[in-house]
This record gives C-alpha cells, structure tokens and sequence, in this order.
C-alpha cells in the first residue's frame, strides 16, 4: 500500500463529562477504503467529525498529509479543502442550482475559474447520471439524487480523502442502491475513503479494512472483510451482526 | 336607498384630499421601515451573539416596544421631549422615530429568527467545504436568511402602514384625519358621510396592504 493520508493517534473524545471515543488509533493510507461499523451510538459518527474538526477533541492527534487537523488553528478552512466530507441529512445549499452547489467552494474557496469548474462540475455530474438536473433547484431532487449530488460536490474540491456520515441512513430503501453504487464506483477508481455505514452488504462489498466499534472503542478490525462478516473474531462484533440476520 | 355617504368624496378635491394622506401615512412607513431594515439587520445578528449581556439588552428592549403602546410612545417623543430637552421635533419626525424604535426591534427579532432557523447542518457542510466563516456567511447564511426574512419584513410593513392612522394623534394630516376633517365640514350637508368617508379610508388601506401582503405569500411559496 502506498503513503499514508490520514494518522488518528490515541484520539480521545469527551463531550460534557461522558466518553465518546477513547483511545482511538488508526491509518488510512492513499486509496483505501476503510468502514466502520458499529452500534448506534458507538461514537463512529463522531469520529467522522472529529477527523474534520467539527468537534473538538480531548486528547489525542490527527494528522492529515502529516499536518495537524485542529478546530480552533486558523489553518483549518485549508484543511478541510483536502477533507470532502458527505452528511447523513441532506445538505445542499437550497438557495443555489446543482450547478452552482458543486462549484461554490472551488469558485470561492479554491479561486478557479467558473467555466473551469462548471466544465469539471458537469463532467462528474454526468458520472452520476445527473448532468442534466445542473439547473434544477435541490427540492425538485429526490433524496438519492440529492446525496448524488452531495457527493460530487465533495468530489469536486479534490480531496485527499473523502469521509461519508451514513449517507444513506435517511433515504427511502428503492433510493440507497443508486447512492452506493456510486461509492462503489469511487472505491474502483481508487478513491480514498473513510467510511460510516449500516448497509452490511455495501461494507463487504467495498471496504479494504473494516473497524468495529463499540462504545467509543476499537473492538475489532480487520483486514479481510469477507472473512469478518462471515466469521467476527469478537462476541461483540458477532452479535452486533447478528442484529442484520433474520431467520 | 340608503344614503351611504358618498357624495361628499366627489365634492371639490376631497378625494384628491383623501388620496394626499395616504401618501403621508405611505410616507411615513416608508422611511421608518427602510431604517428598521437597515438598523434591524444588525440588531438582529447582534440577538445572535454568543455575549450574554448584549442579548439580555436586546431582550429587554424588544420587551418594552411590545408592550409600551404605540400611541404612548408618540406622546413622549413628541410632546415630552419638547419641554424636557428642548427638541424641536417635528411631528411627522417623531412619528419615524417611534416607528423606527419599534420596527428596529421587531426586524432585529425577525433576523435573529432566520438566523436560527437556518439548520446547523448548512453550517456544518459550508465549513466542510473549506469555507471561512466570512465566505460561509455571504453565500451560504445570509442569501438563505433573507430569502427566510422578505416575507416575514413584509407583514411588518403592512402592520406599520396600519398603524400610521394613529399619528392623526400628534397632530399630522394622514389620510384618516383628512376623512374627519371632511365628515365634520359635511355635517349639516351630508350628515352621512361618516360611513362613506371612513369606508373609503378602510379601502384604501386594504388597498394599500393587499398586494404587499400577497407579495409575501407569493415570496414564501416561491422560495419555501
């Protein structure tokens, strides 16, 4: 595997007196997909935000291209242009066309020229089976095709790596495919990518690495996620899986 | 047929008369709302603040002008400060200034309310695109904020031009005082004018307020 992106060192996390994350550690290297699994409430979103300084941290380091990812440094605005990060809830901007939402932040982040970055907004729109929704207004989307967008948008800011926060969690069933067949693809390309999921068949499918936690904490984590989703090494690993089994 | 009174609207220039104050209350309104927007704008952002002190301020003063009436006001600025402090106010400054204390805190209230309104989540994916809060703001918040304000700033305006006929009370000559005047000079000759006149004053405030009011319907629906 190639150089490393992202570095979490013994990362620890409090939030008004209860542990949120402790003493995570953890490595994603150029073009790895890493999934984490795990309760509701284990603290994996929070992760997510913590990797982008959404939250504050307690204790701990992450580092991103070996440069330290900190809430309150003036540095963090740059930062984030090397984190593409998609929500769990829809969060285009309602005011602004599909068109206008991918290029907002390279037009007025990143400074490059409009018809730069709407020729690259239109090309991966496209991708997504989209080009032809640019001038439509978020609401006249579907909540699949929102998250498409949502995607793209992150995309376009060429990030070194691209964290998702469940983003399939508050879409209708029929729309959750059209989504991850688009990460899948991602994935194919040699995306690097962080992601939270409850799709257990999209994880297999996709995942280099898969991270189980529970209550804030790494349980388990494994290189070959065909054989953790067959066989967990941990009770608490299996029996969250279980959880997805109806027989 | 009952007489409604009508007659004396086609006497001389009374109509004309009428139509001048309207376009006094008009005026006033005018003024005091395009000074609440301006002022209010920053009260609101100020509502905001993460200070305490500056929001227990502004708490306060919205406090007071919901509850002060506004007629008292009126009294007090105009009459009060004449003596007190020697302003020489003129009445129709007087009725902006009260007009303007009022509509500050209300718009002030109606901006803090977009402003929270707007989810945390825009925010949040603002930042995540690597914008600065400056940059967040100015294309991401505040284009949401006033599209969320321009309906409700409109309710506002139409309840100002209402409330306008009270400052017949201080002496100026809007469209409500013109109609008094012209009931009383018809008395003997048209003793029922009084329900004319007054009706055509109703309609022209309805008249006035209406389509401002459609306006921000049509806004609220476009932009929902």
């Amino acid at each position: 595997m190639g150089n490393e992106v992202l570095r979490i060192e013994h990362l620890h996390k409090e939030f008004e007196g209860n542990v949120i994350l402790e003493d995570i550690s953890l490595t994603v290297r150029k073009g790895e997909v890493i999934v984490v699994i795990g309760p509701s409430g284990c603290g994996k979103s929070t992760l997510l935000r913590c990797v982008n300084a959404l939250e504050d941290i307690q204790g701990g380091k992450i580092l991103l291209d070996d440069e330290p990812v900190d809430p309150s440094s003036k540095a963090i605005s740059r930062m984030r242009q090397k984190i593409g990060m998609v929500f769990q809830s829809y969060d285009l901007f309602p005011h602004k066309t599909i068109l206008q939402n991918v290029t907002l932040a390279p037009e007025k982040v990143q400074k490059r020229k409009k018809a730069e970055a709407e020729r690259e907004a239109l090309e991966l729109l496209e991708r997504v089976n989209l080009a032809d929704r640019g001038n439509d207004y978020p609401r006249q989307l579907s909540g699949g095709q929102k998250q498409r967008v949502a995607i793209v948008r992150a995309l376009c800011m060429h990030p070194d790596i691209l964290l998702l926060d469940e983003i399939t969690a508050a879409l209708d069933p029929e729309m959750v495919h059209e989504v991850l067949e688009v990460v899948v693809s991602l994935a194919r390309s040699g995306s690097t990518m962080l992601i939270v999921t409850h799709e257990m068949g999209f994880a297999k499918a996709v995942a280099d690495r898969v991270i189980f936690l529970d209550e804030g904490r790494i349980v388990e984590e494994s290189s070959a996620p065909r054989d953790f989703f067959a066989m967990p090494g941990t009770e608490r690993a299996r029996a969250f899986l279980k959880t997805f089994d109806y027989e | 047929m009952t007489n409604l009174g009508l007659d004396v609207l086609f006497k001389g220039s009374n109509f004309l008369r009428l139509l001048g104050g309207l376009w006094v209350a008009v005026r006033i309104s005018l003024v005091s709302v395009a000074i609440s927007i301006a002022l209010g704008i920053p009260a609101g952002i100020l509502m905001t603040s993460k200070k305490k002190g500056i929001r227990v301020i502004f708490r306060i003063y919205l406090e007071i002008v919901r509850i002060m009436p506004q007629m008292v006001l009126l009294f007090i600025v105009y009459f009060g400060t004449t003596r007190v402090f020697g302003w020489d106010l003129s009445a129709e400054a007087s009725a902006i200034i009260v007009f303007v204390f009022w509509g500050c805190a209300e718009m002030g209230d109606l901006v803090r309310g977009a402003l929270i309104s707007i989810p945390k989540i825009q925010y949040e994916s603002a930042a995540a695109l690597g914008m600065d809060q400056m940059t967040s703001f100015r294309y991401v918040i505040l284009p949401q904020t006033i599209r969320r304000l321009i309906p409700l700033s409109i309710n506002l305006i139409t309840r100002m031009i209402k409330t306008t006929s009270l400052v017949m009370m201080i002496g100026i000559v809007e469209v409500l005082k013109v109609g008094q005047q012209i009931i009383e000079a018809n008395r003997k000759a048209s003793p029922n004018a009084a329900f004319g006149v007054f009706a055509v004053v109703l309609l022209m405030y309805f008249l006035i307020c209406w389509p401002v009011s459609r306006l921000a319907v049509y806004l609220e629906k476009r932009w929902a």
